[in-house]
């Protein structure tokens, strides 16, 4: 799971009113590089939470990323950089998404989110 | 390396991966990538930065979408859901079989992902469970899920495309697999009530089944004269779909039941 979809998400618990950001618990964390490409990481920085990033990012291991970010940081080639680096090369392999109102824990298993619930909580 | 690259590409069956419990491709599978190749320059030329799959199954499509369109580099980023975990697996190795990537989720459809992804999404395929059955085989354990589909079909149908209209953006495309007993044309004015036109993009007659694939975006034009258009409307889809007379019923018979 790459902290992309990891900024999607919500705890989709019945009854969650703040189920977002899901907190990580990083057991594995693997790195997979791919090409980057600036258009996207532009047309996608608005809809990123920036603090959720942030956080999830530290969570991950990586703390490259500044604590604010606005739209003209995006003319810097070194800022892309660890944007997209944060966005698209880290994976969450082994280890956990966590509802910040419950506690309730969503595995994930060889980078796969299991965001199922169970009858009472549908 | 370069004649490869011309010829269009899909996933290979003999590189699908498969389990007991996860529908493989079929004559379902095969009209919905068609339909993507059929409008592989109109999806290459739409410039989609999110393309998601609901209910992924082997992978075979989002892996045929993954070539078609391209990867990260392409500014292209893909998520695909499943309500059952081994499909979830076997789409892992269909796609990595390929060399492509997609994020991938267990979950009911897009559970999780309906707020912060709501009006993100710029491709969406959807080959939903669509065989009429009795309703307590909606969302059962394993294969099941993958075919059942309640009365007329269309139990999980009717609950996705509510959720395809908040996960869509406003460029966003719909492209979804019906059956004839799903009564598409109804499938098709209840979208054109949430702004929606709609067009079949592939027709497929199997000894089995009727296959329309139909492809749904934002008709910004005609939101204003719904109610004026909608006479022609129904009468286009009309000439499009042939009157409900496939459906044989659910005779209970697995056979028959099952999407192939």
């Amino acid at each position: 799971m790459r902290l992309l979809t990891h900024n999607m998400l919500s705890s989709n618990i019945r009854g969650v009113v703040n189920g977002f950001p899901l907190r990580i618990e990083a057991g594995k964390v693997v790195e997979k590089n791919v090409e980057i490409n600036g258009d996207f990481l532009k047309n996608m920085f608005v809809k990123i939470d920036w603090k959720a990033f942030v956080e999830a990012s530290q969570s991950m291991g990586y703390t490259e990323l500044p604590e604010e970010a606005d739209s003209s940081m995006l003319d810097s080639d070194e800022f892309l950089n660890r944007f997209h680096h944060a966005l698209l090369e880290l994976h969450l392999e082994e280890g956990a998404l966590v509802c910040p109102e419950t506690g309730r824990r969503f595995p994930v298993s060889k980078g796969i989110p299991n965001m199922l619930l169970h009858e009472d909580e549908v | 390396m370069a004649s490869y690259k011309e010829l269009p590409k899909t996933a290979q069956i003999r590189l699908v991966s498969s389990h007991e419990e996860v529908y493989e491709p079929c004559d379902d599978s095969f009209a919905l990538v068609d339909a993507l190749l059929a409008d592989r320059t109109k999806l290459l030329e739409h410039r989609p930065m999110l393309c998601m799959e609901i209910g992924c199954g082997s992978g075979y499509v989002i892996t045929s979408l993954a070539l078609i369109l391209g990867q990260e580099g392409s500014g292209v980023n893909y998520i695909a859901t499943d309500i059952n975990p081994h499909a979830v697996r076997v789409t892992h190795e269909t796609l990595e079989a390929h060399g492509v990537s997609a994020e991938l989720i267990v979950t009911d459809i897009a559970s999780g992902l309906e707020k912060r992804l709501a009006g993100l999404v710029d491709v969406m395929i959807v080959n939903p469970p669509y065989v009429p059955t009795p309703e307590d085989e909606v969302g059962a354990e394993g294969i099941t899920a993958s075919w059942a589909g309640g009365e007329n079909g269309r139990s999980v149908i009717d609950r996705i495309l509510p959720i395809a209209d908040r996960l869509l953006s406003e460029k966003g495309w719909l492209y979804m697999v019906t059956l004839t007993a799903n009564n598409p044309s109804e499938i098709c004015l209840e979208m054109k009530k949430k702004g929606y036109a709609s067009k079949i993009v592939v027709q497929r007659s199997t000894e089995e089944e009727n296959l329309h694939i139909i492809k749904f975006w934002r008709d910004f034009d005609n939101e204003v004269d719904e109610i004026n258009n909608q006479s022609t409307f129904m009468g286009s889809l009309l000439s499009q779909i042939p009157p409900f007379s496939f459906w044989r019923g659910n005779n209970g018979n697995d056979s028959d039941k099952n999407k192939c």
